[in-house]
């Protein structure tokens, strides 16, 4: 039986394929014969998805390419020329920019998965590592695009965040300049963010995602249950028991996924493209202005968590330098997750009621953040000034600072609260809920 | 596992799957139209490659006058009555004498001057070779050798026309050179890019 | 599960807390699907804006979609010289507007999606006379604004109670409060229109689009259905 399937595999196209190309065993390693656990929830959708939006993102970023300008005079008519006289650009234009935000939605989800069920664990430590590269350049990758369309939120979005290289010591301003390549945000800026936005960063990407899916193709994937399938095979085959091949059982599943991402992401796109300013911002449909700034400068949603944390740290020595070290430690102290955590268990359907409410905690606050940094921060007013120490200042600032500290405590306390924390028993085979 | 997969009816699953394949499919070229037809000429290059208006009233008899549509060169030449006369000395020496691809000329000047005023000559200067632009070489003779009786020439390979824009035999060009739509406004204003509705 | 739902909601209940804003702007009562109206609006705007302003960016061609002939637009509506692709430019240089203006107006084609509807609707009402600038006009909703009231002719003269905040009429116009209002909501249609030419297509296509996306959302979840009876 076995021979026989053997000659069969080299037959034909594929056979003359197989000879020169591994590409039969290419799909068994990754697809028909990669075994994931057969208890995935919902939660396990976010990576395929995360995957489709990037190629998305890429082939719609192409076709743009095609018609925009990355000239300060030009760019931003040459956005509306793609929204008003490219056949279906204003389509093309929208999937870009809702891809955009929901890249992060994907994202932030994806993430959140991996906290709950723990599969940063040994030994997925460099699968999360890949993946908070990925972050990060994903995050690269918006900040240069945002500027493209050369708006007023652009240019002075893009002004705010490379002075914050200014606040670096000693070498700070040079630097910011060195990124501007002028004296403001001008159009060297934004020919060099285009460079970046199209073609560095998505290599880098692209390289990044592939090093991903191959640290989880070899350590395979965790699940709810935070069980190692591997520990129980089928003696004969060496098929993990609780093993089902990737397809077609979560393809078809992914499938469904995917077709209501498609709804969501349709819905925004055919009838609320702004989303309400917060997709595309009101203040973009105005032409750059160096002279001009807005009454009210925040970064896109995905941002405002880190911008939040960066306003909430005082200047310190009259130095904005902590406020963003704080803000790039916010973002980088995720790459350490997998050595704070200390508990035995990795899913949080076995830890302990303190880490759920830790992790709940920094939900919260991960969300009052973001909402905060897309506010101005007198949003609440002031505190009363007979009040002491808190007198007169912002009461969202001291909101912020609130949950900043909350913030990192969640990471800084992780390995006290998670070896605390009281488990339950872990079962030794996956269950189907 | 193996038990199980007896049960299942391989029909219905087969065609779920078709059916699931079939409307993706659908979907994926429907996603595909808007791409594809971006790269279309865009509102702006439609408007500025719409009709021109050229005053034709200062070309005299034997002249030519270069003007441009749709970033092309359109050449209008008067010929004099000697010019459309010896048009009809080449007919044995050209490719396609009597229009056969009618695909380089309107309708309106599937004649033989190849115009709809027998003397007003108009025609995109690009050869139909590979896109080079040719000169005019309206007078006879001279350094295009003695049976050379006016035309036009192309520097890039060697290409010969008539006055009439027809290829000569040998040359590298398949097809004579393009007609544009045209029409006549008035007595002396030509518009470009809109067709004539009858023959003048 | 429930926990990220409130976590979404309050996302979306946040965006309410957003729209705040310090001037009271009436909410403009336009319709994008009503053809007369931008028709209206565009003649309007053609004749009175398009005069400073411009729409760089709007083609006359557009105007097709709403239900203007192409005779129409040609003989009355575009300036001499310029072809029906051409887009609204106009002829004043930056440099000349900015002197007698003070500042140059700005170009019109997005400033629906900038400023939003209700704000151009509440604005070209909000005018009224104040004898301390040197326009002699001024504005509720944009405060010492540039523009003078081009449409003055049209509502009169106003003026401001400066306790109450409120704007009276004090010198008739050629229209009266209602015909002047419709001007207005026709001209506001126009503009946000035009911010947007393909809008009305666009939620028009997103119905077909989901409907599709729907039918095959029944077909992956039977085919999902389907082959997960291996798996127990």
């Amino acid at each position: 039986m076995a021979k026989k399937n053997e000659s069969q595999d080299s037959a034909g196209l594929i056979g003359w394929i197989d000879e020169r190309f591994p590409l039969s065993s290419f799909i068994k390693n990754h697809l028909t014969e990669y075994y994931a656990p057969k208890n995935f929830n919902f939660w396990y959708l976010f990576g395929a998805l995360a995957l489709f939006v990037f190629v998305m993102q890429i082939l719609t970023g192409i076709f743009l390419t095609m018609h925009y300008k990355p000239d300060a005079a030009q760019a931003f008519a040459s956005v509306e020329y793609i929204m008003r006289d490219v056949s279906f650009g204003w389509l093309i234009r929208y999937m870009h920019s809702t891809g955009s935000s929901l890249f992060f939605v994907v994202i932030y989800l994806h993430m959140f998965k991996s906290l709950m069920y723990g599969s940063y664990q040994k030994p997925r430590e460099l699968l999360w590592i890949f993946g908070v590269a990925i972050f990060l350049a994903l995050m690269a990758e918006a900040f240069f695009g945002y500027l493209l369309p050369w708006g007023q939120m652009s240019y002075w979005g893009a002004q705010v965040i490379v002075n914050l290289f200014a606040a670096v010591p000693f070498i700070g301003p040079d630097l910011a300049e060195w990124v501007r390549g002028d004296y403001l945000i001008s159009d060297a800026t934004l020919n060099r963010f285009f460079a970046f936005h199209v073609i560095a960063l998505p290599l880098a990407l692209a390289g990044l995602i592939l090093t991903h899916l191959i640290a989880l193709h070899e350590v395979g994937s965790n699940n709810p249950d935070g069980v190692e399938i591997k520990n129980y095979k089928d003696k004969k085959t060496g098929i993990p028991l609780d093993g089902i091949p990737f397809h077609p059982y979560y393809t078809v599943k992914d499938l469904i996924g995917l077709t209501v991402f498609l709804i969501v992401f349709a819905s925004i796109i055919f009838f609320a493209p702004e989303m309400g300013g917060y997709f595309l911002e009101a203040n973009n449909f105005v032409p750059a202005d160096p002279l001009v700034t807005p009454s009210h400068i925040a970064p896109v949603w995905y941002f405002t968590p880190f911008y939040s944390i960066l306003r909430a740290v005082p200047p310190i020595l009259n130095s904005q330098f902590p406020g963003v070290a704080a803000m790039g430690l916010s973002v980088l102290i995720f790459a350490f997750v997998p050595w704070l955590d200390k508990s035995p268990v990795r899913s949080i359907r076995y830890k302990g009621i303190l880490f759920k409410k830790w992790l709940g905690a920094f939900v919260v606050s991960f969300i009052i953040l973001g909402y905060l940094g897309t506010v101005p921060s007198t949003i609440w007013g002031q505190f009363p000034s007979v009040l002491p120490l808190l007198g007169g200042s912002d009461v969202a600032t001291v909101v912020a600072r609130i949950f900043t500290i909350i913030y990192f405590s969640f990471f800084i306390l992780m390995p006290i609260y998670s070896k605390k924390s009281i488990t339950k028993p872990v079962p030794t085979r996956v269950t189907m809920k | 596992m193996a038990n199980k997969s007896k049960k299942v009816n391989l029909d219905r699953r087969r065609f779920l799957v078709t059916a699931t394949s079939v409307t993706g499919a659908i979907g994926a070229t429907a996603l595909g139209v808007p791409f594809v037809s971006s790269m279309l000429p865009s509102e702006k290059a439609k408007a500025a490659g719409a009709s021109v208006q050229v005053d034709v009233s200062k070309v005299e008899q034997g002249n030519v006058l270069t003007t441009e549509w749709r970033g092309q060169p359109v050449w209008i030449l008067n010929r004099s009555d000697e010019m459309i006369d010896s048009l009809k000395n080449n007919p044995k020496k050209l490719a396609d004498p009597n229009l056969k691809v009618s695909s380089q000329q309107p309708k309106y000047c599937q004649n033989e001057t190849r115009s709809i005023k027998p003397n007003m000559l108009v025609i995109v200067g690009i050869c139909t070779h590979l896109g080079c632009a040719p000169s005019p070489r309206l007078s006879p003779k001279g350094d295009m050798g003695e049976n050379w009786e006016g035309g036009f020439f192309c520097p890039c390979h060697g290409s010969k026309f008539d006055l009439a824009g027809r290829v000569f035999k040998g040359s590298p060009a398949p097809t004579n050179l393009v007609v544009p739509p045209h029409k006549y406004l008035n007595e002396n204003t030509i518009v470009l890019g809109e067709d004539a509705k009858e023959k003048v | 599960m429930k926990k990220i739902i409130i976590f979404i909601l309050l996302l979306i209940q946040s965006s309410f807390i957003f729209a705040s804003e310090e001037v009271y702007l009436e909410k403009a009562p336009i319709d994008l699907s009503d053809q007369p109206s931008l028709q209206k609006g565009a003649r309007t705007f053609i004749n009175y804006c398009l005069n400073c302003h411009s729409a760089k960016y709007m083609r006359y061609n557009k105007l097709l979609d709403i239900g203007l002939s192409k005779k129409d637009i040609k003989e009355n509506l575009l300036f001499t010289g310029k072809k029906i692709g051409d887009p609204m430019e106009i002829s004043m240089p930056v440099k000349e507007s900015k002197k007698w203006f003070g500042a140059t107006p700005p170009d019109l084609s997005v400033t629906a999606r900038s400023r939003g509807s209700d704000w151009i609707y509440s604005y070209m009402k909000g005018f009224y006379r104040d004898s301390s600038r040197e326009i002699g006009w001024n504005n509720i909703v944009y405060v010492n604004s540039a523009m003078p009231h081009i449409l003055w002719e049209l509502q009169g003269e106003q003026e401001l109670d400066k306790i109450t905040g409120e704007l009276s009429l004090i010198k008739a116009g050629k229209l009266n409060e209602k015909e002047y209002d419709s001007v207005i909501v026709d001209l506001t249609n126009y503009i946000t229109y035009m911010s947007e030419p393909d809008q009305l297509k666009r939620k028009k296509m997103g119905f077909y689009v989901v409907g599709f996306l729907l039918l095959l959302l029944v077909l992956t979840i039977k085919l999902k259905k389907e082959f997960w009876k291996d798996i127990k």
